[in-house]
């Protein structure tokens, strides 16, 4: 199977604490795959090392065949790897139609379009409505994002990052902080997308992880601890060790 | 005030726009004033659209207006009087201006901002008071001499060919930016600034928008100046003066940012009052727009605009 994306002794420091310590990682095209860990573990640290919000000190980042690592973030974008956000990072005084729309016209390339209204990009107005009614956003299209209520604005994060059409999509926690009925709902949607997404999650929901992920990296101390199957990381001996360990200091 | 809305102009829109035309019949004996108003109405909306639209805090936004104003005078000193093409000329060069200084702009944040954009301006008003065998220095440039408006209209003592074309120049500049900000550049901008964190995730490049409409604005303050230095047929160094860029924060945020019209209130109200304290007292004037600006900051936030809104919003939730 092809690899999506994959990296190579990457490595982050912040001062004498690092982060993220070679982490050499591949995914496979298509894959749904869970990135699990203690909190302090350094997941989200590599997420930001991927799609570029920091600046890796060391490693190489590749997606498909192309080298990622020293380009800008939006540019990683435009190449087909998008994530959304642990703590929401939307547009407050827009509304989620207003946001899907910005999202999909930056994909097309018409975000630089200033002599005719955004009303006349039809395209990116339906593409952004359709996206909307399939995260069940549709009869929300004209709220204003800070009014909506929390669960639907961790919907729109996805949406978001739907408009930009990606080929390997990071979501960090995207249940973070919604009642676990309508986390299972929300990953219900998640698991409705193409195929051709390779999806990378972060969740500290067991359930979740093992009903969702086909294969699990579990993180220790901004390092992988071991990867595999879901049945080979319930079994894995260390594994428990990290998480009981946690309970029990916990 | 949503982007997602259609070209076609309000009925408020309209009355606003019929009042200008009203005061040139009912207040002949103001024109000159009025023609004053509409150029830094145009002035505050070339911030508008980088402070109210991208959150740019510029301190040194006369740069602009003084280089265009300079262009203009300098142009029809030396012989060029055609008043439209010098208006794009001086345009070209605030415009080119914008773009250069652009770069250093938009690296920092707020704070830096306001300090580089300082300095900018600083600098360009110490270089037109060095250079006074050019600029006149302190004095002012003087014998600036417009030619006709299109051949036909001079700029008389009546002030009447200078405050209609004032106010056509406010208009066209107006429906541009009025188009800029309802398209899809536009609502990137509003995306700017209601999320600059997200805009990169989304696959945008934050500071090429950034460049372009900081470059807009300051083409926008060019035009601005231009026309003062054409209508007055003179150009004074204090168009590059900090009080000038200071001035204009205030009419802006008096009147509400991010509305296109909120300069356009504001100015019209700080230089209508401006104008009245003065006459009652030409010393302590300041004292009463200081005090209006503080009551405006505190109690009805958003500006005018910004307290015309809420208040409407209210109302529409009691009728519910």
């Amino acid at each position: 199977m092809s690899v999506a994306l994959r990296t190579i002794g990457l490595s982050k420091s912040f001062g004498a604490f690092r982060a993220n310590a070679d982490v050499s990682l591949s995914f496979a095209a298509g894959a749904r795959h869970a990135l699990i860990g203690p909190n302090g573990a350094g997941k989200t640290t590599f997420i930001n090392l991927l799609t570029g919000v920091l600046p890796a000190s060391s490693g190489e980042v590749y997606l498909g065949d192309e080298k990622v690592s020293t380009l800008p973030q939006h540019a990683r974008v435009k190449l087909g790897m998008t994530r959304t956000f642990q703590i929401n990072t939307l547009f407050p005084g827009l509304t989620a139609l207003e946001s899907v729309v910005l999202a999909c016209c930056e994909r097309s390339g018409r975000g630089g379009v200033w002599w005719r209204p955004a009303l006349a990009e039809r395209a990116a107005i339906d593409e952004a409505g359709e996206i909307l009614s399939r995260l069940k956003l549709d009869r929300d299209a004209h709220t204003v994002t800070r009014e909506l209520p929390y669960g639907k604005q961790r919907l729109l994060e996805i949406a978001l990052a739907l408009a930009t059409r990606p080929k390997v999509l990071l979501l960090d926690e995207p249940a973070a902080g919604i009642p676990s009925a309508e986390s299972a709902e929300l990953f219900a949607v998640i698991a409705g997308l193409p195929r051709q997404v390779t999806i990378v999650f972060i969740e500290h929901d067991m359930d979740i992880v093992f009903r969702f992920a086909e294969r699990i990296t579990v993180m220790v101390g901004g390092t992988v601890l071991v990867e595999g199957t879901p049945d080979e990381i319930a079994r894995d001996r260390r594994v428990r060790e990290v998480y009981l360990g946690e309970a029990a200091h916990g | 005030m949503s982007p997602l809305a259609t070209w076609k102009f309000s009925r408020l829109e309209i009355a606003f726009w019929l009042l200008p035309i009203a005061a040139f019949f009912l207040f002949p004996k103001y024109l000159t004033l009025g023609s004053q108003i509409l150029i830094t109405a145009l002035f505050a909306l070339s911030l508008d659209l980088i402070l109210g639209y991208a959150r740019i805090i510029s301190l040194g936004h006369a740069a602009f207006f003084g280089l265009g104003a300079y262009t203009a005078g300098l142009l029809a000193k030396y012989g060029w009087g055609e008043p439209l093409s010098g208006l794009l000329l001086a345009t070209a060069v605030a415009t080119l201006a914008g773009l250069l200084t652009s770069f250093l702009v938009v690296r920092g944040q707020d704070l830096a901002r306001l300090m580089v954009t300082l300095g900018i301006g600083l600098m360009l008003y110490e270089t037109a008071n060095q250079a006074s065998s050019i600029t006149g220095g302190v004095d002012g440039l003087s014998g600036v001499e417009m030619g006709k408006l299109f051949g036909v209209f001079s700029f008389g003592l009546d002030g009447r060919t200078a405050y209609v074309y004032c106010l056509v120049v406010l208009f066209v500049v107006f429906l541009f930016a009025r188009t800029l900000v309802r398209s899809p550049f536009g609502l990137s901008l509003r995306g700017i600034r209601e999320g600059e964190k997200r805009m990169p995730a989304i696959g945008a490049s934050v500071s090429r928008k950034l460049v372009a409409v900081y470059t807009v604005g300051a083409g926008i303050a060019g035009i601005a100046g231009a026309l003062l230095a054409q209508t007055t047929q003179f150009v004074g160094i204090d168009s590059f003066a900090f009080h000038r860029s200071a001035d204009l924060m205030i009419m802006l945020v008096l009147g509400g940012t991010g509305y296109l019209y909120g300069g356009l209130i504001g100015t019209a109200v700080f230089m209508l009052l401006q104008s009245y304290l003065s006459s009652l007292n030409p010393v302590y004037w300041q004292f009463w727009l200081g005090l209006l600006l503080v009551v405006i900051v505190l109690f009805a936030r958003g500006g005018i605009l910004g307290a015309l809104a809420a208040l409407r919003a209210r109302i529409k939730r009691g009728r519910r």
